[in-house]
């Protein structure tokens, strides 16, 4: 059937689909940006969006295209391995809920810096912090913008350039106009979409093995033998599974997109409420995912999808054809689309976050800029990171990017997650302390990526790779937590000390 | 109760949830990592251990979510009202 797929062909279901979101989503804007006249309004939502609805953001700036088409064409590939990912990425979102998310809508107001540099000397955390978000945004941005440009090349028939251009103009405008008000809603929008087309595709696959999932794993270890079953070539030794497993994990707890998204809702029982939805919303897609991987091993065929892309990647799309021909191919396509657009606008609402609240209102104008300039300074940053996300998607055609994602976790995991969580339950944390452990976690964990078999052998072809691992969570996190005990208890802050009380009030109770 | 007492109650709860969600995790990236033939084994036609223990992952985080939430709401924010309502502390 492989040779009938219309996949890399102008599809016109696909583009009208894919038309009406950006209609739909343009019209959500207009009606955002209405409502977007304060700095408050254009980075938090006015903090009116509800613990339901930020779940459904939550889940739809997280799911990003990597995870719906990388995942499912993992499990399609080689079985079982895709749940170690999958898993990884849902355990991170109780530890966001356990140890970050409350404390993080009652201590801060845009950027998870505003947290770390709460009772601290404000500028030297603020510019340490600031640029750890930002290397998270910019290598999340690439490995999105890398993605959607080939996707949409293999699912639109469209040309690489095009696709980046589109996609960072549509973006562009959600977040320039509609600031966060606009962002939600359109993760909300793309939330329901591919959790709904997931579940569509899922209900599909089931109905041909009697709605039991077991008849059809049953019926992939029959074709391709039971190792689809079981651990296969991803986890080569014991090491390697607990870095990746350390990065995944708490990651999530370190990503600036993720993290901001809590100052939309009004308080921290809100807070509390949205990650209640967003475990539920993302383990169910998890799960869905694993069976769409297995429909499309046992009904599109391992050849098939590998003929079409080498990683795996369209294995839920090629499922679809097969399943309800050019029209939910063209549904599946323009959801795809929808999604990356979600995630990205996310991401370049963080970075530009992180550059006018954190960069240039707190440290160059030490928190005294007007309002006006708040606002305009966001703007202006929102732009500077659109045509970063456009010239990174343009300058990484045709890199092998997979990789990017898994240091984007582990930077945030190394960088930030130790930061955090020690500025707020360790009253002994320093400026020292929190400025050395995002720079030793930041460079640790960039440094030995460099080193790793993934960049020496996989792309530079290297016979041998200096650092033996592929994910460097596992030396890299603890380095950071290390050197901030260190260099906090080396150099006590009595100031920082006795600030920890007021702290730990507002923590608990919320603003005053 | 104080706010303090509070405060130590939360960190506790969330310390131990915490521990055991990675405890669950990392239970089963070992197993993955030391004994791919145990993981292997087919508990029914179609059904492994290994496949079995990652979807039983993924209640795990559901249920520790659900646990903390209920505590939460119920417990928490009660206190932390009564704690705003005694008035603000000296």
């Amino acid at each position: 059937m492989n040779s009938a797929s219309l996949l890399g062909t102008p599809n016109p279901t696909a583009i009208g689909f894919f038309l009406s979101f950006v209609a739909l989503t343009l019209v959500i804007t207009w009606w955002a940006a209405r409502h977007t006249r304060t700095t408050e309004e254009f980075f938090a939502a006015g903090r009116r969006i509800s613990g339901r609805q930020n779940g459904f953001a939550l889940a739809g700036d997280y799911m990003s295209a990597a995870s719906f088409l990388g995942i499912a064409g993992l499990v399609s590939t080689s079985g079982f391995d895709g749940l170690i990912y999958s898993t990884g990425w849902l355990v991170g979102w109780p530890v966001v809920l356990f140890l970050i998310a409350e404390p993080l809508r009652n201590l801060g107001r845009y950027t998870f810096t505003d947290v770390v540099s709460f009772r601290l000397r404000q500028r030297p955390v603020r510019i340490a912090a600031a640029i750890g978000a930002l290397a998270v945004v910019s290598l999340y941005l690439i490995a999105q913008m890398v993605g959607a440009g080939n996707l949409i090349k293999l699912m639109f028939g469209l040309s690489y350039e095009t696709a980046i251009v589109i996609v960072g103009a549509v973006m562009l405008a959600y977040v320039l106009f509609g600031g966060m008000i606009a962002t939600t809603w359109v993760q909300i929008v793309k939330a329901a979409l591919l959790l709904g087309g997931a579940a569509l595709l899922a209900l599909l696959v089931l109905a041909q093995f009697g709605f039991n999932p077991l008849r059809l794993f049953a019926a992939a270890a029959g074709r391709y033998g039971a190792g689809v079953l079981a651990p296969g070539k991803l986890i080569s030794s014991p090491w390697e599974a607990v870095s990746l497993g350390l990065a995944l994990m708490f990651g999530t707890a370190g990503l600036p997109h993720i993290l901001m998204r809590f100052y939309t809702v009004p308080d921290a029982r809100a807070a509390r409420q949205s990650v209640f939805w967003a475990t539920g919303l993302i383990g169910c897609f998890y799960l869905l995912t694993f069976v769409l991987g297995f429909g499309a091993m046992v009904l599109v065929g391992h050849d098939a999808i590998v003929a079409v892309d080498k990683g795996g990647n369209m294995a839920a799309p090629l499922l679809a054809e097969v399943l309800g021909g050019k029209a939910l191919l063209g549904f599946i396509a323009a959801v795809a689309f929808a999604t990356i657009l979600a995630v990205v606008a996310g991401l370049t609402l963080s970075g530009a976050a992180a550059l006018s609240h954190d960069l240039w209102v707190s440290v160059v104008r030490r928190g005294e800029a007007p309002h006006e300039e708040q606002l305009k300074v966001a703007r202006m940053a929102s732009v500077l990171l659109g045509v970063l996300a456009v010239a990174l998607g343009l300058l990484f055609k045709g890199q092998n990017v997979a990789f990017m994602v898994g240091l984007a976790f582990a930077l945030a995991a190394s960088g930030n997650f130790p930061a955090l969580v020690l500025s707020v339950y360790w009253p002994r944390f320093t400026t020292g302390g929190a400025v050395a452990a995002i720079v030793t976690g930041t460079v640790t964990a960039a440094v030995l990526i460099c080193f790793s078999p993934t960049v020496q052998v996989d792309i530079l072809h290297h016979e041998h790779a200096w650092f033996p691992l592929k994910n460097p969570a596992l030396v890299s996190m603890p380095l950071a937590f290390a050197v901030a005990v260190l260099v906090s208890l080396a150099a006590p802050e009595p100031a920082a000390r006795a600030a920890y009380a007021a702290k730990e009030q507002r923590m608990i109770l919320g603003e005053p | 109760m104080t706010l303090g007492l509070l405060s130590r109650q939360r960190w506790r709860i969330a310390t131990a949830l915490s521990a055991v969600m990675t405890l669950v995790y990392f239970g089963f990236v070992l197993l993955v990592a030391f004994d791919k033939p145990l993981l292997a084994t087919l508990i029914a036609p179609g059904l492994s251990l290994g496949v079995l223990l990652g979807a039983l992952v993924i209640l795990a985080a559901w249920i520790l979510t659900w646990y903390y939430v209920r505590w939460a709401n119920a417990h928490l924010d009660r206190r932390v009202s009564e704690i705003r309502a005694a008035g603000p502390p000296a």
